[in-house]
């Protein structure tokens, strides 16, 4: 079927500057859309033909794609949120609570804030379609070991976020969670074999120098925990997550596309 | 209403809802009826109303409708719905495969698609659809904020983050070193073993179940004794150390020869014993469970000069 150009579509892209974009025809042919995937840099994260089995939504759930929407929603929410807030004990709190009746529907804070809870749930579901499925087994076992540090490093950026709010519910869930690392084996000064490590009188590992006080860089929760949790959240950790999922993306492909039986 | 009310309160203590829903789980995979459309309908119904009447009960609307319970809410009824998703074609495959057909994703495992247009454009739809969720989301239920931070009041109860609530429900039963620390790196390091533990290479890119053996539980008979208990901890707790030493270095080689003898076969020595390992431990915490409801048993090695307790 010969294609008409119509107007305005047809003018464009007899343009230079959309040719000098976009270097294949109107994706219509096998040959034009095959190129429309591989000569596009974020396109080209897909083959250019998947199995159709790997196609229906009842097999893949949408799950591991949903996940990756929520991170690309959470860094840009989370960018705009930089803008306006400070990682202080004195202006933290006042910054969210602006960020909310400033801004319309306060929705860059709320889209932030359940974007982040629904991650946490769909990386759990992504998991659970990949158990089921057996997708696991190899050649993709490398790939379930990286999807594994995935989640943790989700969960630890959903706990390094809850307190930069710096609130009630902020601190004391922080409190809670941080105060595991205290019984860290060796590591933590009141976990089992740190009295043990003694020169003399001297502990080696006492409550200014152990696990907990690496996590929240002090004795307590306080300004320097604020701030190490801030650099981790919108600078440390995004950037390993965005390194183990070039590798994901990578391996699915590298290990032979979407699962399906063979 | 009051007695409905009683009824829920004595099921959901810990000690029965914990032994049922161990039963229930069980049952889905024994019972595989559930997963037909009617009777799923049914179950989902039930859940629906029986969540519907406990709004009424104004102590359950507090905790359900405080925002950052929501995903919660949530997520126990996406859970449910994917594992009927996932389960329902598992059965399914697996009466195919008894029957000597393949999988029902075969039928097109072979047939290949384009990417551009039938994954980019399913793609673009979920794309808007989540967009439009997370919108209404965020404009319709407010982000909790509470009074600003306050190190010197408490609340009660104080909590984890919800997906650490497991956690921290854990150290009710274990000291902060292993339900807090040395449990969270074994599910972590667990989880990531699993393809290597797996031998099994069938099953692979296709919905699946097929129960295979179930794994027996032996009692830990009671040691714990009090009174004239010997000064030096070593003395005092070795029964409690035999008996843990025991309990992962006996099992192994026993079921290697018993219960286990397939696996230990198929799998060699160090992914068997990785594997019971990992059994072991994740079979401690309801064991320890019942130990605290059955004898009020604290510990099983208490060494509190060295923060060393099991």
């Amino acid at each position: 079927m010969a294609d008409k150009p119509t107007w305005p579509m047809g003018f464009i892209r007899e343009t230079q500057i959309w040719k000098s974009v976009f270097r294949h025809g109107k994706p219509v042919d096998p040959r034009n859309r095959a190129l429309a995937v591989i000569s596009n840099v974020f396109l080209h994260l897909h083959p250019v033909r998947i199995r159709k089995s790997g196609l229906r939504m009842r097999f893949t759930w949408c799950m591991g794609g949903t996940t990756f929407f929520l991170f690309l929603v959470l860094t840009f929410t989370g960018l705009m949120l930089m803008f306006y807030y400070r990682p202080t004990v004195e202006y933290a709190r006042a910054d969210i609570v602006d960020l909310r009746e400033q801004v319309a529907f306060g929705v860059m804070r709320e889209i932030h804030r359940w974007g982040a809870h629904a991650m946490v749930i769909t990386v759990w579901l992504h998991m659970l379609r990949v158990f089921l499925t057996g997708s696991y087994k190899p050649p993709r076992e490398f790939n379930w070991t990286i999807g594994v540090m995935l989640l943790v490093l989700t969960l630890l950026l959903s706990f390094t976020g809850y307190l930069l709010p710096w609130d009630q519910l902020a601190i004391w869930a922080i409190t809670v969670g941080s105060n595991m690392a205290r019984a860290t084996p060796l590591l933590g000064h009141e976990g089992p074999g740190a009295s043990l490590l003694r020169l003399g009188d001297i502990p080696l590992v006492h409550a200014a120098d152990d696990a907990r006080f690496a996590l929240i860089g002090g004795r307590f929760i306080g300004e320097m925990t604020l701030l190490r949790f801030y650099v981790l959240h919108c600078v440390g950790i995004p950037l390993v997550a965005a390194i183990l999922m070039a590798v994901h993306f990578w391996r699915v492909r590298k290990d032979g596309g979407i699962s399906g039986p063979l | 209403m009051e007695a409905i009310r009683s009824v829920v309160n004595t099921l959901s203590s810990p000690t029965i809802f914990f032994s049922l829903s161990v039963i229930l789980f069980i049952a889905m995979f024994t019972f595989r009826k559930w997963v037909e459309p009617r009777y799923a309908a049914l179950i989902v119904a039930g859940a629906v109303i029986f969540f519907a009447a406990s709004m009424f009960d104004s102590d359950f609307r507090l905790i359900v409708t405080k925002p950052d319970n929501v995903p919660i809410a949530g997520m126990l009824f996406l859970v449910g719905f994917f594992s009927w998703v996932g389960l329902k074609q598992a059965f399914e495959n697996d009466g195919r495969i008894a029957q000597g057909l393949g999988p029902a994703e075969k039928d097109e495992t072979e047939q290949k698609v384009l990417v551009w247009p039938d994954l980019v454009y399913s793609e673009f739809i979920c794309l808007i659809i989540l967009s439009v969720v997370l919108l209404a989301w965020a404009i319709l239920l407010q982000a909790p904020t509470e009074e600003p931070a306050n190190l010197t009041r408490s609340p009660n109860p104080s909590k984890a983050p919800w997906y650490f609530l497991g956690l921290q429900e854990m150290l009710v039963y274990f000291d902060p070193w292993l339900a807090g620390v040395v449990f969270p790196s074994l599910i972590i390091l667990g989880l990531m073993a699993i393809p290597y533990i797996d031998v099994n290479s069938r099953g692979n890119g296709y919905y699946t179940f097929r129960l295979s053996e179930f794994i027996y539980v032996k009692w830990l008979p009671n040691l714990g004794y009090k009174g004239g208990l010997p000064k030096f901890w070593l003395w005092r707790e070795i029964w409690g150390m035999l008996l843990v030493i025991a309990y992962f270095m006996l099992p192994p080689p026993i079921l290697a020869r018993t219960a286990f003898r397939r696996f230990f076969e198929k799998m060699g020595f160090i992914r068997y014993n990785v594997m019971v390992f990992l059994l072991l431990f994740m079979i401690a915490l309801p064991i320890k469970m019942y130990l605290r409801w059955a004898f009020n048993l604290k510990y099983i090695v208490a060494i509190n000069e060295f923060f060393f307790n099991i």
